[in-house]
């Protein structure tokens, strides 16, 4: 049967996480199944195939393809430095001999007698995979990475742009709908991730640029700020590589928009607290959103038994009466409310067309009919 | 299969929703009867699309009262009330076939190779040629990072080139790329270049790659032979690709003919129409993520995609290739620039979400005019005669652009253009829909505009490849809405002079006369199927394809909007500043030509 899903942030105040590290090719576990690990423990690394550089030598000594063979200096697989001759003539004058050296330190990757082309490769380039988040490994797959669990403050954010990245969580406004200028950034913040109110501009980001805030996560944000931040205007929502030396996450979305209540009494409740955050944004198929994870230690999780903890592969359900959800479109684009009637019938909206509604009640007791389309859930 | 098709159920697997659709044959005519739909089961936690297709069944069966499935599996043949004669389905599901090409020359076989992946279905992540100016590791690079599901590489004439495809075959072999599915098989890999260096090309790709090798592809430098590369691909996206995609063998053992790509499908039922009226199409499909655009003119068949011009993930793209001074620009109302923009990303990160304000949907559309005329310019700009052959030109030929001379699409020779994808499907107001399409794609003379109901295009593909005359019949009668036809101008002059006087005489004898300035566009009352003689006698610098000043006389069929007369010129000239109204004030007029916009208070403005 269909039926209107409509998947929301997951924002929990603890929840039991399973983040697969896993590397771009097969290599090196270097951890065991048990150990505890840092987010900046390396747990797996690789060596990356290096880049491939041609040369023409049949061009540069003016033979024929045919012919490289017998010049060559060096055979496929061998070692070459850089400068160092990979293939001559030997004319019967030798002042008239051509030399060609390689351009790189590396190794000869083939050479061919059709294209009179000769390709090599440098040296492999190391790659490590480091834990990301504070946990214990549960589980290792041999040459491709682990799987580290960890119980946690977990939030979905909206979009993001920048990688992976720790820090110490510190709030740097007092309520969700403030907006943070420049000066409230300062020294203490170096090496933290910061939570903002409901909008950061570019002063502000610059700020925390310079100072080494870690990581920003605030409500909103122009898309403005983003394009002077990236340097070109973002057609694809696919990010997490930019380098831009700060990670940025908004909860809620483009515009000046306040912080979720909720999502900011959560994080200031974690303040003090190392968290660990990624900007990785992509919307399509398999979409990924950017997400703040902030591990409890072992003093704070020994002490508590939550029996209603969940975890992260929880699958949704639908929307009830009496659910908390956030309007994303406009009107009320941000406002929360709970679901106060699901009506089954369509109802045309104020463009004409038919959809699916429902009617959502708003905490000073107004009500609005909203499209379902145009509703997320707040998970838990 | 069963020899005699009287039940069939089709599927289209995408990316998020698996539409089944029941086709049956009712007297001596097939009709599309229901349709059902169930979110598509790809991804985690289910990664089995066969969840989502029973799930779409299931719904099916609700609404009809047909019993399709014994527990898992279907029941063949059709008996009363129980059961199908065939199953068929198309896939874009996972993002498609993504594919990337290679030739020696970038306009010649490269090109050619182009044509044939888009033809086939694919998207064409990237074009290496021997002479697109990369360096030969930038091309290495590109061709590892970019993991596509296959590589076709051709280049050279038989008998031509060797040295440069053998060159191309290294690039890839030292690339090793990996392809995006499955982490151990190998990438497949197919030759249609030069006979001749098949065995070089195979010596240095067979270890690595899983190499096919067909005929080649441009056999001939005034000749291209497109088909059997085309064949190899869709044997190969179901041998490699689908077969690694979750729950794709079950449903490869459900269907009767093998699952096509959905581009390709869709493109079948393009040529089938084509074919079938010996017409020139034009056709559109405008997603989430990519617009697709398919013609026939002259029997020669173009597939275009325009892989990130769309109206939810790609919105965003739209205004960072087009500018958002040219959204702005069809806005019959003024609005912040930054407000906009915020709108448009939060659209991008929010990609399910549906305009509620009448504003917000005014802003969608301007927006789909410009993802459907930029997808347009590319499409013209791949649909062009064969590079590198020789012709003999006269002297007025000479001077003529060179775009105009090798574009294939002739606006003036368009009999058809059909639009799809929700935006236009799901418009509220069919006029908004056929607004959009006369402003992206600008017709000259006498076009027919429709738009698919309910996107079952690539499911009536696949049905034409069985049974050509049940897709046809299904498409005229289910799957096409027709929204009228547009009779414009194929020049410009200046805004506000008199450019035509227009008769219109209905089949019961009734006629309306008008005449129209340029900029001005009116739409007359002609129903669905109603026949009229237009007689339009343009002014004497004006044309409406028959030549400057030359009377037009045709019989026209109407539509659910009706039919239109554009008196905007060509090409539609939105600069307010040559006009004496400001551009809000005669987009609202065009709009209200239409009645496309309801007049709430709010927007009284408008």
């Amino acid at each position: 049967m269909t039926h209107a899903y409509t998947p929301g942030l997951r924002l929990s105040e603890k929840l039991q996480i399973r983040k697969n590290r896993n590397l771009p090719l097969p290599g090196d576990v270097i951890v065991k199944k048990g150990d505890t690990v840092k987010s900046d423990d390396i747990v797996a690394r690789t060596n990356l195939p290096g880049k491939v550089h041609s040369v023409n030598v049949v061009n540069r000594l003016a033979i024929l393809p045919t012919d490289l063979r017998k010049n060559m200096l060096k055979k496929e697989g061998d070692s070459v430095v850089k400068d160092e001759p990979i293939a001559e003539t030997s004319p019967f004058i030798k002042m008239f001999k051509s030399i060609c050296l390689s351009p790189i330190t590396g190794i000869i990757e083939s050479i061919s007698d059709i294209t009179g082309q000769v390709l090599l490769r440098e040296p492999p380039k190391p790659v490590q995979i480091t834990a990301y988040v504070d946990g214990k490994v549960v589980e290792t797959i041999e040459k491709e990475g682990v799987v580290i669990e960890t119980s946690a403050t977990f939030i979905q954010g909206i979009f993001g742009i920048g990688g992976e990245t720790t820090g110490e969580l510190q709030i740097i406004v007092n309520s969700p709908d403030d907006i943070v200028k420049p000066d409230d950034i300062n020294e203490t913040h170096r090496g933290k991730i910061i939570a903002c109110g409901s909008i950061i501009y570019s002063d502000a980001i610059k700020k925390a640029i310079d100072t080494g805030v870690k990581g920003i996560v605030v409500g909103g944000i122009r898309d403005k700020e983003i394009n002077e931040l990236l340097g070109y205007d973002l057609g694809v929502a696919i990010t997490g590589s930019e380098d831009i030396n700060i990670t940025i996450i908004i909860t809620e979305g483009f515009g000046q928009i306040g912080m979720a209540q909720k999502t900011f009494d959560m994080l200031k409740k974690r303040v003090g607290s190392v968290a660990s955050i990624n900007g990785a944004t992509q919307i399509r198929a398999g979409v990924v959103r950017p997400e703040i994870i902030i591990p409890y230690d072992d003093e704070e999780t020994s002490g508590k038994s939550d029996k209603n903890e969940s975890t992260a592969d929880e699958e949704s359900a639908g929307i009830s009466i009496g659910d908390e959800v956030r309007i994303i479109r406009n009107p009320n684009f941000g406002v929360l409310g709970k679901v106060k009637d699901l009506p089954s019938e369509l109802q045309t909206i104020e463009t004409e067309a038919m959809a699916r509604v429902l009617e959502v009640e708003f905490p000073d007791g107004q009500t609005a009919i909203v499209p379902r389309a145009n509703i997320e859930a707040i998970e838990e | 299969m069963a020899e005699i098709l009287n039940v069939i159920v089709a599927t289209d697997c995408g990316s998020t929703t698996t539409k089944a659709i029941l086709i049956e044959k009712r007297g001596d005519e097939y009709r599309q009867t229901y349709r059902g739909e169930a979110p598509t089961t790809v991804e985690a936690p289910f990664e089995d699309v066969t969840r989502g297709v029973l799930n779409a069944f299931a719904e099916l069966e609700e609404l009809s009262g047909r019993k399709i499935l014994d527990g898992e599996k279907i029941i063949t043949p059709a008996q009363e009330n129980t059961g199908v004669d065939i199953y068929i389905s198309t896939s874009s599901a996972g993002g498609g076939l993504q594919m990337m090409v290679a030739g020696a020359v970038k306009t010649m076989s490269a090109q050619s190779a182009q044509k044939a992946a888009l033809g086939a279905g694919a998207i064409v992540m990237d074009v290496i040629a021997s002479n697109d100016k990369r360096l030969p590791h930038e091309k290495i690079e590109r061709i590892r990072d970019l993991r596509p599901d296959m590589i076709l590489l051709s280049g050279g004439t038989d008998g031509g080139t060797v040295s440069h495809v053998v060159e191309l075959a290294e690039f890839i072999g030292a690339a090793n790329p990996r392809p995006r599915l499955g982490m151990t098989f190998q990438l497949p890999v197919i030759y249609a270049g030069n006979k001749e260096a098949r065995d070089r090309v195979s010596d240095v790709l067979k270890d690595k790659t899983a190499l096919r090798i067909t005929d080649n592809l441009r056999p001939l430098l005034e000749m291209e032979n497109l088909g059997p590369a085309r064949l190899e691909i869709q044997n190969l996206f179901l041998e490699h690709v689908m077969a690694h995609a979750p729950g794709y063998k079950k449903l490869m053992s459900w269907t009767g003919v093998p699952i096509m790509p959905t581009p390709g499908a869709v493109g079948e039922m393009i040529q089938a129409i084509a074919r079938k009226d010996n017409i020139n199409v034009v056709g559109v499909d405008i997603g989430g993520a990519t617009t697709d655009v398919f013609s026939v003119f002259d029997g020669i068949f173009n597939r275009t995609v325009s892989a990130n011009f769309g109206m939810s993930y790609s919105i965003s793209n739209v205004i960072a290739e087009t500018g958002i001074e040219n959204i702005i620009r069809w806005l019959p109302f003024e609005i912040d620039e930054a407000d906009i923009r915020n709108r448009i990303k939060n659209k991008m990160i929010r990609p399910t979400t549906i305009p509620q304000l009448l504003e917000d949907l005014i802003l969608e559309h301007a927006i789909a005019r410009e993802a459907l005329r930029l997808s347009f310019v590319q499409h013209k700009a791949l649909a062009v005669g064969l590079k590198g052959v020789q012709k003999l030109k006269d002297m007025s030929e000479s001077f003529d652009r060179v775009t105009e001379e090798e574009t294939l699409i002739k606006m003036n020779n368009l009999d058809l253009i059909v639009g799809s994808g929700g935006v236009l499907s799901h418009a509220p107001r069919r006029s908004q829909a056929m607004m959009m399409m006369i402003d992206a794609f600008q017709p000259q003379g006498i076009t027919m505009i429709a738009v698919d109901s309910i996107f079952m295009m690539p499911h009536l593909g696949v049905l034409s490849t069985i049974n050509e005359k049940a897709a046809t019949e299904v498409f005229e009668k289910d799957c096409l809405i027709y929204l009228g036809p547009c009779v414009s101008l194929t020049n410009s002059g200046k805004f506000g002079s008199h450019c035509l006087d227009c008769v219109i005489t209905y089949s019961d004898g009734k006629r309306t006369e008008d005449s129209l300035s340029l900029g001005e566009i009116k739409v007359f009352e002609l129903k669905e199927g109603e026949k009229a003689k237009v007689e339009i006698s343009p002014a004497n610098k004006f044309d409406l394809g028959e030549g400057k000043g030359k009377k037009l006389i045709k019989e026209v069929v109407g539509g659910v909007v009706g039919l239109v007369i554009d008196a905007r010129g060509r090409p539609l000239n939105l600069d307010g500043s040559k006009g004496k109204e400001p551009m809000e004030k005669v987009l609202s007029e065009w709009n209200n030509a239409f009645d496309a916009y309801p007049t709430l208070p709010f927007y009284e403005k408008l």
